[in-house]
């Protein structure tokens, strides 16, 4: 059975068309990567799943229920957890937890043992009865992943859970949230434009651009389609330009792109490659200061099928902030 | 029902989160205090004044209903700050991803800033006994002068919610605060008669809210009250708060939509 059925949903604010055709569908029990850089849709996307915002065309429908004509059932099958941080800063962990608990329906001694539970199960019990203020950005968003779970909801969104903490932080929450898709029964959406993060966590991931997907699979069948590996030549100097222009030119080489002093090609034998791109640019009197190869990566994957280069997209990015 | 119910959990959360801070609850109380010292002294003899039109000799007796008014005013100004703040954490999305009463999500705070009027009416009321100002309509005069209280609350919280929802922006709040703050507290007859005043002011005075609070408080605390009048006034700000209610609730659907 499918938990989320996305179809052709399309969203516009303004001069900025955010979604433009999105569809794609998570069985029940799946955790889902929405990948791409801001700007790219994903958090659109989630708000229409939410029911915080409405499509202007397209269908979708969450946990059997459609947003757009069931909205208050599909909240009482969700959890969700915003981008920053949604909770109460002023009010106690456990306080936090007994309000979203009683928005959702819940009461009495059953809230209080759920309540309970989960902040055993976050890490939360001696916090529990503090001012969220003093938390650290780890407990804080271990809190916000509680709020989404309270109710026993099948379905969680996770717009982005782990930016804005430090690695330690990450790695901790990824742990988390790896038991608590087994433990929970949950299907997962969660968004991300950390590359590692959909490659740890997800089952399936779909990459998102310019409000479309543009292609959908495991992490592993993603960079099988990659054909051949990754060439990148780190230059000492900037002469960026001229170096593309000799890379360009070599027959052993497929796409190149350039992304700050770095040099990125795609070849089918690293090995064989290699050589004769040292050759070209030494002869053309270009130095190199190191040249790493590699089976291709997320990175590389996003590279090959949005033809953009996803940090300097990302650092273009920004529309996500107007929605 | 569930409306009431939701708004009845929101209040009870931003209650207990300003319970927490000990210096907000000593502002709270203490503040309406030193209007009432320090207008109190200041403006003493201003009952002496040729063409009177005071109502009593006695100032604290004048100033104090109007205090109780003044700071609901006041107070509801500021209301939208808790607002933005809750937009700028995402608390209200996580909200709206749940099936809470959306209703509840703006009501509880015009709510939470009445009670706050409330509360803070009650201990000028208290107060001002202690100097001597009698509510010449007895209990019923109690009741009106702090209902008075809610409604001029209630009735600018509405507008500050809707301004917080529409602006989203601390400074531009402010900015408005003062801008509307000042002007409307002086062109009513908190401190100081109408029939002292310009009689330009007097006209526009008959249109500010602030004052129609004003008139209504003061008649009960006063001797010979004109119930008439009080029972308008009164009238007129409900009017007003069922209006800016109903704002604060549309710069809701426009804030949804924009989301």
């Amino acid at each position: 059975m499918d938990a989320i059925i996305v179809d052709g949903l399309e969203k516009r604010y303004k001069e900025v068309q955010a979604l433009d055709g999105v569809s794609f569908r998570v069985a029940a029990g799946e955790v889902f990567g929405l990948l791409g850089p801001n700007g790219a849709g994903k958090s659109t996307t989630v708000k229409v799943l939410t029911t915080l915002t409405t499509p202007d065309a397209g269908r979708a429908e969450v946990a059997g229920h459609d947003v757009v004509s069931a909205p208050n059932s599909v909240r009482r099958s969700i959890g969700y957890v915003p981008q920053s941080s949604g909770v109460d800063r002023d009010a106690t962990g456990r306080e936090n937890l007994m309000l979203q608990g009683r928005v959702q329906g819940m009461s009495g001694r059953k809230l209080r043992e759920r309540v309970q539970h989960l902040l055993e199960q976050l890490g939360l019990a001696d916090a529990a009865d503090r001012v969220v203020r003093g938390y650290s950005g780890g407990m804080k968003r271990r809190l916000d992943v509680g709020l989404g779970l309270v109710h026993g909801p099948q379905v969680l969104f996770l717009d982005e859970p782990t930016t804005g903490l430090d690695p330690e932080a990450r790695a901790a929450m990824w742990d988390e949230l790896a038991v608590l898709a087994r433990e929970e029964l949950l299907t997962i959406l969660l968004t991300t434009h950390y590359l590692e993060e959909a490659d740890v966590l997800t089952h399936r991931l779909a990459i998102v651009s310019r409000g479309r997907v543009v292609v959908e699979g495991t992490a592993e069948e993603l960079k099988a389609s990659m054909q051949g590996e990754a060439v990148v030549v780190e230059l000492s100097d900037g002469e960026v330009d001229d170096a593309l222009a000799v890379l360009r030119a070599l027959e052993e080489v497929g796409d190149v792109s350039a992304d700050g002093k770095l040099l990125r090609s795609r070849v089918t034998d690293g090995a064989r490659a290699v050589p004769p791109i040292l050759a070209a640019l030494d002869a053309n009197g270009i130095a190199v200061e190191a040249v790493t190869m590699h089976r291709p990566s997320l990175d590389d994957v996003y590279l090959h099928y949005t033809g953009r280069d996803f940090r300097s997209e990302d650092e273009a990015g920004g529309l996500e902030e107007a929605d | 029902m569930k409306a009431v119910v939701h708004t009845w959990y929101m209040v009870g959360r931003q209650a207990r989160n300003l319970m927490r801070e000990p210096i907000w609850i000593v502002l709270l109380l203490v503040q309406p205090m030193i209007w009432l010292l320090l207008y109190g002294q200041l403006f003493k003899r201003v009952t002496n004044l040729p063409g009177g039109g005071f109502g009593t000799t006695s100032y604290i007796e004048f100033l104090a209903p109007a205090i109780v008014i003044m700071n609901a005013f006041f107070g509801a100004t500021w209301s939208g700050m808790a607002m933005v703040s809750d937009l700028d954490r995402d608390v209200i999305p996580r909200f709206l991803a749940t099936p809470v009463s959306r209703v509840s999500l703006v009501v509880s705070q015009i709510v939470r800033s009445a009670l706050t009027a409330l509360i803070q009416g009650i201990v000028i009321l208290v107060v001002s006994l202690g100097l001597g100002v009698r509510v010449h309509a007895g209990v019923i005069g109690w009741g009106v002068v702090l209902l008075a209280a809610m409604l001029m609350n209630s009735a600018f919280a509405g507008i500050s919610q809707g301004l917080a929802l529409l602006t989203r922006k601390e400074a531009t709040m402010i900015a408005i605060a003062n801008f509307i703050g000042l002007p409307l507290f002086f062109l009513s007859s908190t401190l100081i008669a109408f029939r002292q005043m310009p009689s330009w002011m007097q006209q526009a005075g008959k249109f500010n809210p602030v004052n129609w609070g004003v008139v209504a408080s003061r008649g009960v605390v006063l001797p010979a009250t004109d119930w008439s009048s009080v029972g308008v006034h009164l009238g007129l700000l409900a009017g007003l708060t069922v209006a800016t209610a109903a704002f604060a609730t549309w710069t809701f659907r426009v804030y949804q939509r924009q989301l």
